[in-house]
């Protein structure tokens, strides 16, 4: 098959995946989105035949607007504009896994400091505020006190981007010292790690020290509804335990899996690829 | 030990070490210096300052 692979930046994740897909023999063009430009009707050059785009771009941003574009010149993408749009902003992947009735952290969005503080009250001490566009556990707050609530709400307001502005607050979950990540593809499990740290951020690119885990059913199932919650495609579903049950707090649309792959015995590229051209000769059956 | 090939560091001038399966796109770290370095041509090998982390970026 003929890939394109969308980047900004080749981290370990995608070498792992170029390295698989030409080992393969497949076609592969790799599309710096720097160097494009995207008209509204006409398709850059460089998409003409790709069977499917594969969008690994590092800047949530172009990702949100790439995938929008490639849509509307019905080139195939994974993963779709609609998944992307629905996890690149925490409020909206909150909505989408509660209609969903996947259990999530209870989570309120406020759009002044003072009504953010009675949230914060209402929540109690611990709670967490977080930034509702971002990554890597950057610039995420688990909040003690009022005075401290005072302060990060008081910082964020004057950051400057109006999305700090809008103020996510979460519950606190009591998690045994790790989190649980599950790569999915369309819902079926490719492998899942558990995330470990002293620090209440577990994020692996954070340092959180990783293990393979073994998926359940309860988490299976969870993994298979907050993915279609999302709107599928290959995705990184993080959970926490809390006690007899989990929680998902999150589900990420450009999902980095070395950390995974070095974790568990499961060829996570080999089984991305897999996936991917399925996923190609599916498009491929559809436009015949 | 994985094969290595020379490069400039951009910013030092001096002669480095990188993986020889370096591609374009890729970040290395100057062992001159320490900064991020971006692979923006393989033949002839060069290496630019690698962007600053921008706020929108992550999985």
């Amino acid at each position: 098959m003929k890939v394109g692979l969308l980047y900004s930046r080749i981290r370990r994740d995608e070498k792992l995946l170029l390295s698989e897909l030409r080992e393969r023999g497949h076609e592969v063009t790799k599309i710096d989105v720097r160097k494009e430009q995207f008209n509204i009707s006409q398709a850059p050059d460089v998409f003409e035949g790709l069977d499917i785009v594969v969008d690994r771009c590092l800047a949530t941003s172009r990702s949100l607007y790439i995938t929008q574009f490639l849509e509307s010149y019905d080139v195939p993408v994974v993963n779709a504009a609609e998944t992307a749009d629905v996890c690149a902003d925490k409020v909206k992947n909150s909505l989408a896994l509660e209609a969903a009735g996947v259990p999530t952290p209870n989570t309120e969005v406020a759009f002044t400091t003072d009504s953010a503080l009675e949230t914060v009250e209402e929540f109690g001490y611990p709670c967490v505020i977080k930034p509702v566009v971002g990554s890597w556990g950057r610039l995420m707050a688990k909040v003690e006190s009022r005075s401290a609530a005072e302060a990060i709400l008081e910082h964020k307001a004057t950051l400057g981007h109006y999305q700090h502005k809008v103020f996510y607050v979460q519950e606190f979950v009591e998690k045994p010292g790790r989190d649980i990540r599950v790569v999915a593809v369309d819902g079926e499990p490719v492998a899942a790690m558990t995330r470990s740290s002293d620090h209440w951020l577990t994020n692996a690119a954070k340092g959180g020290e990783v293990a393979a885990f073994e998926v359940d059913d309860r988490a299976l199932e969870l993994v298979e509804a907050a993915s279609a919650a999302v709107g599928g495609g290959l995705l990184g579903v993080d959970l926490m335990e809390t006690g007899d049950d989990y929680t998902v707090h999150e589900v990420n649309h450009t999902v980095e899996f070395k950390a995974l792959n070095d974790a568990v015995d499961v060829d996570v590229p080999s089984e991305v690829v897999d996936w991917l051209e399925t996923k190609a000769n599916a498009e491929t059956e559809a436009a015949v | 030990m994985a094969e290595t090939i020379t490069a400039e560091d951009p910013l030092s001038g001096e002669e480095i070490e990188i993986p020889a399966d370096v591609e374009v796109g890729e970040i290395v770290d100057s062992p001159a210096t320490g900064a991020e370095l971006e692979v923006v041509s393989v033949d002839p090998i060069t290496l630019e300052e690698a962007p600053e982390l921008e706020e929108d970026w992550g999985e």
